[in-house]
């Protein structure tokens, strides 16, 4: 028989233009369930009004990201124990930074159309010397040959919420696209350029590192950001000498 | 994506510690200490402003300095500038790649080295 906690779910409300404010809803779990099992059963057997995000229940499709407790979790694989005990509290919010639609969703179009525009792909071809981040995966070198792979990052936008930055500077593009253009690569893209190495772009980030420490999904946006500054600075010098390095203009040649 | 809140709730999110990294912590304190730095320019540059008064205006003002209070806002000046100059050589060099791996390890070796000199500093301004 599965233990049994009692726990109370403190949710974030807001609809429209009303205030917010919160709701508790105390529940019975099984604290190796999810927060978002506890959300759904909120919303199943106490409130059908409550509003929230989320598709594939095992961190792929990114759609559950909230704070939990104050911070950024993919809710669908942050188990009840690890926030809370019996008797506790679950506190649940809309990230930060981005629209309130409806209690805890949030609306993410203009970061997934900035995603599209950075060039962000779910599928990369992956290199060896570009996994030199603290989540290199170990192993023998012929292991680490060029594959293609599914992104690591689900645009779940935990990072752009818990991005101090992010919330002081709305223009700001913010970690994931900045990692995702890392990721897509400058190679003389005039447009990528242009639009990384900028004010609200890569010279914004301010080092606090709290993207790297909430991503689910081991993107290290952190170490992305400075890694793309390199790239603008290569293509900077390259172009201070006369390096044809204009891949749209090449392209527009051919 | 946030344009509806007011600036200082947006702010406020630069000193909220709770929940938070320690190199959010950094972040923090590099904020803090670069607020209270350009304070301090602002109230030297006011200060020596009274030269310009003449002697005495100057004389009365360095006599007022040697209050205690203001031996202990030079402490804190002081370590103010180390910190915020030693968290500064880590963010410069981890903007360019360099020990990025180990930003948090930097980060608390950086601010151990600058808590032993602000100690050092202190000790030789109450006792000089």
């Amino acid at each position: 028989m599965s233990e049994k906690w009692t726990v109370t779910f403190q949710v974030f409300r807001k609809k429209g233009g009303e205030a917010a404010h919160y709701d508790d809803f105390k529940i019975e779990v099984d604290p190796n369930e999810y927060v978002l099992d506890g959300v759904e059963r909120v919303w199943a057997f106490h409130d059908r009004t409550v509003v929230f995000r989320h598709a594939c229940h095992h961190s792929t499709c990114g759609a559950c990201g909230m704070r939990v407790n104050g911070v950024e979790k993919l809710t669908c694989i942050t188990p009840i124990r690890d926030v809370t005990s019996n008797g506790g509290v679950v506190k649940v919010e809309p990230l930060r930074n981005f629209p309130v639609v409806s209690d805890l969703a949030v609306d993410m179009g203009k970061f997934y159309t900035q995603m599209d525009d950075v060039g962000h792909n779910s599928v990369n071809s992956d290199f060896k010397e570009a996994i030199q981040s603290e989540f290199r995966p170990a192993g023998p070198e012929s292991d680490k040959q060029e594959f293609m792979r599914l992104s690591d990052c689900i645009e779940c936008g935990l990072c752009i919420s818990a991005c101090p930055v992010s919330a002081s500077s709305p223009d700001y593009l913010g970690p994931a696209v900045l990692a995702g253009a890392q990721q897509h690569g400058i190679h003389g893209d005039e447009h990528l350029l242009r639009l990384v190495d900028c004010e609200d772009g890569v010279w914004r980030c301010h080092s606090a590192f709290e993207c790297t420490a909430v991503c689910p999904s081991f993107v290290d946006p952190g170490w992305r950001i400075m890694d793309l500054r390199k790239q603008v600075v290569g293509e900077r010098i390259k172009r201070l000498f006369g390096g044809s390095s204009n891949k749209n203009e090449a392209e527009v040649a051919k | 994506m946030n344009e509806k809140q007011s600036l200082m709730t947006r702010i406020i999110v630069w000193f909220d510690p709770r929940w938070r990294s320690i190199s959010f912590w950094g972040f923090i304190v590099n904020r803090i200490t670069g607020l209270g730095l350009t304070l301090y320019l602002f109230m030297h540059l006011t200060m020596l402003g009274n030269l310009a008064r003449g002697q005495e205006a100057y004389d009365g003002f360095i006599h007022f300095a040697h209050n205690p209070i203001f031996l202990v806002g030079e402490v804190l000046v002081v370590s103010a500038g180390i910190i915020h100059a030693l968290n500064g050589i880590r963010i410069g060099l981890n903007s360019f790649g360099i020990g990025l791996r180990y930003q948090k390890v930097l980060y608390i070796g950086l601010t151990a080295l600058a808590g032993i000199i602000c100690l050092y500093f202190a000790y030789r301004m109450f006792t000089a």
